[in-house]
């Protein structure tokens, strides 16, 4: 109950931001925290919860953008459509994926999930019709009603998807599939000998993980109104949807979130005021040090401090 | 498929010589990861760290680039028997839940650090090195061409290979790195310390990949992202080979030379499919024969 109340605030917070602040850049810039937000979670579904490392992350986003940029640009549908269309063809792709690639062991795995997105990338570089190497330019319709600006609109749709990725990951990791992933990452081995259907649960959540990606990435093409294969598959995204669960924590469906949200506004600062170049480092400094000297992330050394006292 | 004979003639051709390149840059790994079982994504880093280096060294005091990287090995191995070392206390001792994710994140880290350091401290200009056989090509034949530089690399790639073939089998040390891949509790009965042995080990995989990263400059220039376009191609050569195969590494790097550079003259394919080749027979290897080609 406590969360749904958190949750209705948060959103409540976030609407009323758009009602009232009239900074487009603050919306561009909310918009990508939010985005990373849903990334992460959606990539601790699979990685923190059952310990498989997705590098592919782009493989799934970049999906779900072009799906969104295709639909549109073949039947002009709305936002809803490319939203569900990416949803569905991302959650295709990690089932797909999932079933060639979840019987390989932790590292094979992740390295596989490269390859996904190079395959993935060289296949929308090749396709004439979605824009090829050059890309494709998209105009965006006009925002619907009570939104003024198209950006707003987008910022509220991701807001939304944010809580609802957030609500997902929640119900799952206290649910018995939640309980199964944790039995497949500490042993594969006995969680299979104790009857817990590993593959199925790991399919399970590599769809649920890489449709929440793709979903992420269907308003993308609208929201720059462009799309392009070389920054749409970008490695940027795997950084920042593994990075985000390490910093916060992987084990709570919080620490994805708290990740996210201090890594990204991070990133937007330093890529405002220092360099790219900075911000990447930062990122992948911030990597390193939680994972050699915090290993259960912020989540974990607030629990330790509360049981402390 | 459409292709003339003696086009394909030379793109075969081409594609041993880049072969016995990808061997040798798969080498370390196949050391590091193939044998340790270390996680480490970040060897394409640190090979074109050693191609910085190189360029460096070069540049400083007028050696040629092998010279060079053959100078770097001391230091190289001494910061790969540090970062094992470090990897051990941290992840492999201290092990428990997670150790996995957190070990492959903590490499997917480093190479970040070293490509954003390299910008840094460089820029994301190419570079590259000057030495008398970059630029001149051989004749071969009536009309192949071949680039010396690559004839270069591919002699050192040779080198390099049966150097390390014959350290690993013939001496003590090599015996005692098979034997910890094989067995580490039946070496640890045999009073032998295994972390030492794979520390040492670790320190020899780094030690080739600055040779490989001085291959990699003369080869073409050099920018920071270019370890991604490793990253694929080495582990492809790994895993083709089945772990820690010395003979697999040459066979599987000679399979993804050849076939890339069959792709990249291909006339319905080209250029834009040759980054996916060695990720393609990644996946493949992966999904139909998991333990290579001379898999233990």
């Amino acid at each position: 109950m406590k969360f749904w109340i958190g949750a209705a605030v948060v959103a409540a917070a976030l609407v009323a931001m758009a009602a009232l602040v009239n900074y487009e850049y603050f919306f561009f810039a909310g918009y990508t925290v939010l985005m990373f937000v849903v990334l992460s979670t959606a990539w601790n579904i699979l990685g923190g919860y059952a310990g498989y490392v997705n590098f592919g992350t782009p493989a799934f986003f970049g999906l779900g953008a072009y799906s969104a940029a295709v639909l549109y640009k073949a039947t002009a549908a709305p936002l809803a459509l490319q939203i569900a269309l990416a949803a569905v063809m991302a959650g295709l792709l990690g089932f797909g994926a999932g079933l060639l690639t979840l019987r390989l062991r932790g590292i094979f795995f992740a390295i596989a999930t490269i390859a996904v997105t190079v395959i993935m990338q060289t296949v929308f570089i090749n396709w004439r019709y979605a824009g090829g190497a050059t890309g494709l330019q998209l105009l965006r319709p006009e925002p619907i009603a009570p939104f003024e600006s198209y950006i707003k609109m987008l910022f509220i749709v991701m807001a939304l998807t944010a809580l609802a990725s957030v609500a997902i990951a929640r119900y799952i990791e206290r649910s018995w599939i939640g309980r199964g992933l944790r039995a497949v990452r500490d042993s594969e081995e006995a969680a299979e000998a104790s009857g817990v259907p590993t593959l199925r649960l790991k399919l399970f959540a590599c769809t649920v993980s890489g449709a929440l990606m793709g979903v992420a990435g269907a308003p993308m093409p609208m929201y720059l109104s462009f799309i392009e294969p070389a920054s749409t598959f970008n490695l940027t995204y795997a950084i920042g949807a593994i990075a985000s669960p390490m910093i916060g924590g992987t084990a709570h469906w919080l620490g994805p979130v708290i990740g996210a949200v201090l890594l990204s506004s991070l990133q937007q600062i330093v890529t405002v005021t220092v360099s790219n170049e900075t911000n990447v480092l930062l990122v992948g400094v911030l990597l390193v040090f939680f994972v050699v000297a915090a290993p259960e992330g912020i989540v974990g050394l607030f629990r330790r401090l509360l049981r402390r006292r | 498929m459409g292709i003339p004979l003696d086009l394909l003639l030379e793109a075969v051709l081409f594609g041993i010589l880049l072969g016995g390149f990808y061997a040798a840059v798969s080498m370390g790994l196949s050391v590091s990861f193939g044998l340790l079982d270390v996680p480490n994504v970040a060897h394409p880093a640190i090979m074109v760290f050693g191609s910085y280096c190189t360029f460096v060294v070069v540049g400083r005091f007028g050696l040629d680039p092998i010279v060079a990287g053959l100078a770097l090995t001391p230091v190289f191995f001494i910061l790969g028997m540090a970062v094992y070392r470090f990897y051990y206390e941290v992840f492999e001792r201290r092990g428990g839940r997670e150790a996995g994710v957190r070990g492959i994140a903590f490499f997917f880290g480093v190479a970040l650090i070293i490509e954003v350091g390299l910008i840094l401290a460089f820029g994301v200009d190419q570079r590259m090195v000057d030495a008398p056989y970059i630029g001149k090509s051989v004749a071969l034949m009536d009309d192949i061409r071949i680039p010396m530089r690559t004839l270069v690399a591919f002699g050192v790639a040779i080198v390099l290979t049966i150097a390390l073939t014959l350290y690993m089998s013939k001496t003590f040390t090599g015996r005692a790195i098979k034997a910890v891949a094989q067995d580490e509790p039946a070496l640890r009965l045999m009073g032998a310390n295994p972390v030492r042995i794979k520390q040492w080990a670790f320190g020899i995989a780094t030690a080739t990949s600055v040779i490989a990263g001085s291959m990699l400059i003369i080869v073409g220039p050099v920018e920071p992202g270019i370890d991604r376009d490793y990253i694929g191609r080495t582990f492809a050569v790994v895993v083709l080979a089945g772990l820690g195969s010395m003979t697999g590494t040459v066979a599987a790097g000679l399979i993804l030379g050849i076939s890339e550079s069959i792709v990249l003259i291909h006339p319905s394919l080209g250029a834009s499919w040759a980054p996916a080749v060695s990720f393609i027979l990644l996946l493949v290897i992966l999904g139909v024969r998991p333990q290579g080609l001379f898999g233990r």
